[in-house]
């Protein structure tokens, strides 16, 4: 393997500026105000000569995953107490959802108990660097994708549910085929995922949400057992595009375990075609195994969280300037490559 | 001749629900001198301040009647989000398409006429996995996507806005209403959501968003009094599920494998228990939830109930009888002819 140049991001900020604070009203058109605010007002010339009366803009009103999650009662008494309550609840409908669809109550008080077993005991998942996600307010968290099965995504997302110390809710961006297929589609959303497109994407960093992103998608996930740990192109760089709009740091993650989770030997491309599926996996156990085959291998995780990379140091219409995102994403690409080459050798053995 | 600052308005539709409930919300406004309704059939109870014209929006001479109105505010309801009683889907399509475009022809015509209030339906956007999850205002739907009432709704959305470019001096609005639902109206899915028990598809379970009827009259009525102009989506802030608004309601969820779900559908519209448009199965599928930030900067769009507090009224306030709205035959009922001979005699008294 050929030792690749490491080049630090932080040597690649172009002139570094004054971060100012930009105006918290709402344009006519419904988008932020982009225009920097008035020292010591919330606004900016324009919106600080009209009425104080206006609304903000939805980052500052509409409630973010942590604080609906919150606002989930907390009922004192035993497990059964605890437990007749919240099947009354669900039961009556009465349980707040968000926009998105993320169920907070579900995710957490349901879902999150049933991956715990998978991830401590099954896949033994160890993290490094966790508490680098930032405490509160938006950042996009960029991860390697592997492994056939999205799987990568539900770790990172049990990982710091569970493990930072504000056990935050990472609302990751799905393709549209998963919200397409049934059960997958309303499990995803439940737990929280969004749509991989830009509204979404936006929408979710206005409110403050940690989002998390896949930007190798399905050549990631769908990519041959020989290919394993090597970082597939980085979609269209759209993923820096977004993080440079919205001035929000980038977090790299690097997965390490995935791959060996469903090792892909094979793609039935002929059955893929016939489903409308990016690709059909052949695994060593499956189809062979029937559906027993879908359980995933026993190998050892390990997720580092990389130092964020701040954003909001580059010129206001730097997200326009196709060179700097290219750049950038190939950056950002190489730092997740090599955590992946240091981690591989870190974990030791991929199953034992 | 009009007093001063008080507005004239003529509502098409008048008849039918919405346009009902908005003449009835303004009857009582000072800000309006008088209020003229157009529809096919006259509408179930009297209204005071409201001249009853029964006329064809798609005949033209729904011109005539504008002329003689003198109305500066034309609001336009006459968009029907089901076949029902216009007899079939062509009939259906008639009345919202070209019915719109009769009706934004003889406007255009109309030099008093200052303000055009078109009905739209967030049936518009269409629904599907890869849209949006809050859809804005500037997603352009593919119109190859839409079928139905949706489709209608584009296509009505169209000549509206051709007309906006014709008379850049009338402040058009274009309101896209989420699925209103309430104690009183009745829709296909007020009429779903009245099941005892609900067939859904079997491993779907979308997002779905109202707006409750007063919001939606109060919107029109805000959007009328207010200085703006553009395309406002419309709906209740908040999401349920459909699995979450079955339980709310306390029904019995029957989940059938989605290639049967057409012919479950199919065969509940055959036997006349539901209306429910096969074009909107897909919002039964992947739901569809709008934003509504900008009807609420634009003219302080301030919905009093939310997605989840539309269903428990529609819950616990629905009356079986369906009808609450009949009453004494309304007092201004004219025909068209002697409508228009009665202004023309009038006008040549005052001059």
């Amino acid at each position: 393997m050929a030792e690749a140049d490491v080049i630090h991001i932080d040597s690649a900020r172009s002139r570094p500026r004054k971060t100012r604070e930009r105006c918290a009203a709402t344009t006519a058109t419904g988008r932020p105000c982009r225009n920097y605010a008035v020292d010591r007002s919330a606004y900016c010339r324009v919106h600080a000569a009209e009425d104080s009366g206006r609304t903000r803009h939805p980052s500052s009103r509409k409630a973010s995953s942590d604080e609906l999650r919150e606002a989930v009662p907390d009922v004192a008494g035993g497990f059964f107490e605890r437990a007749e309550d919240f099947v009354r609840r669900r039961l009556s409908g009465n349980y707040p959802v968000d926009d998105f669809g993320y169920d907070p109550e579900l995710a957490r008080e349901v879902l999150l108990p049933l991956a715990k077993p998978l991830y401590d005991n099954y896949f033994r998942v160890r993290t490094l660097g966790v508490d680098r996600i930032p405490a509160e307010g938006p950042a996009l968290l960029v991860g390697n994708h592997s492994g056939t099965i999205p799987l990568d995504a539900v770790m990172v997302q049990y990982a710091v549910a569970t493990e930072h110390p504000r056990r935050r809710t990472v609302r990751n961006v799905a393709a549209n085929l998963a919200f397409r297929m049934p059960f997958v589609g309303p499990l995803a959303r439940k737990t929280g995922a969004a749509v991989a497109n830009d509204e979404d994407a936006n929408e979710l960093l206005r409110r403050g949400e940690l989002v998390g992103i896949f930007p190798e998608g399905y050549k990631g996930v769908g990519k041959g057992w020989r290919e394993r740990y090597k970082l597939q192109r980085f979609g269209r760089g759209g993923f820096v595009e977004l993080a440079l709009r919205q001035r929000v740091p980038i977090v790299p993650i690097a997965i390490v375990g995935a791959e060996e989770a469903y090792p892909m030997i094979g793609n039935a491309k002929l059955i893929a075609k016939t489903f409308g599926f990016p690709y059909f996996p052949i695994t060593p156990t499956f189809p062979l195994l029937g559906p027993l085959g879908m359980l995933p291998l026993p190998s050892r995780w390990l997720i580092e969280f990389g130092e964020p990379v701040p954003m909001d140091e580059y010129p206001e219409d730097a997200a326009d300037d196709a060179m700097l995102v290219f750049d950038l994403s190939d950056r950002i690409r190489d730092t997740i490559q090599q955590m992946l080459y240091r981690n591989l050798s870190r974990r030791g053995g991929a199953f034992l | 001749m009009a007093e001063a600052g008080k507005r004239r308005v003529l509502i098409t539709g008048v008849s039918r629900f919405l346009g009902l409930r908005i003449a009835k919300r303004l009857e009582s406004d000072p800000g309006v001198e008088a209020i003229v309704g157009v529809d096919l059939e006259e509408p179930p109870i009297g209204i005071d301040k409201v001249e009853f014209v029964r006329v064809d929006i798609r005949n033209p001479l729904v011109a005539r009647v504008l002329q003689a109105s003198k109305a500066d505010t034309v609001i336009h309801t006459n968009i029907a989000s089901s076949p029902g009683f216009l007899g079939g889907r062509s009939q259906m399509k008639e009345n919202n398409v070209i019915g719109t475009m009769q009706l934004l022809a003889a406007v255009q015509r109309a030099n008093h006429v200052q303000k055009v209030i078109v009905k739209s339906s967030s049936a518009i956007y269409g629904s599907g996995p890869g849209e949006p999850s809050i859809l804005p205002e500037d997603h352009a739907a593919r119109q190859v996507d839409l079928s139905g009432y949706g489709k209608d709704c584009a296509e009505a959305e169209t000549y509206a806005r051709d007309f906006g470019r014709r008379r850049q001096d009338v402040d058009l609005v274009i309101l896209r209403t989420q699925n209103v639902i309430g104690p009183t109206v009745s829709t296909s899915i007020t009429d779903y959501l009245s099941l005892p028990v609900l067939p859904t598809a079997l491993g779907y379970d979308p997002r779905l968003q109202f707006l409750h009827e007063e919001d939606a009259v109060g919107a029109f009525v805000a959007a009328m009094n207010a200085d703006c102009r553009g395309i406002f989506n419309v709906a209740a802030d908040g999401v349920v599920y459909l699995s979450q608004a079955i339980r709310l309601l306390g029904r019995v969820q029957a989940p059938v494998l989605l290639p049967a779900a057409q012919a479950v559908a199919t065969l509940i519209k055959r036997f006349d228990i539901v209306d429910f448009p096969i074009d909107q199965l897909k919002l039964l599928l992947f739901g569809r939830v709008v934003d509504t930030q900008r009807a609420k900067q634009a003219f302080g769009f301030n919905p009093a109930y939310s997605t989840i507090d539309a269903l428990v009224d529609f819950r616990d306030n629905r009356s079986e009888d369906l009808t609450p709205l009949r009453g004494p035959r309304p007092a201004w009922e004219r025909e068209l002819f002697t409508y228009l001979k009665e202004k023309a005699q009038a006008e040549k008294e005052s001059v």
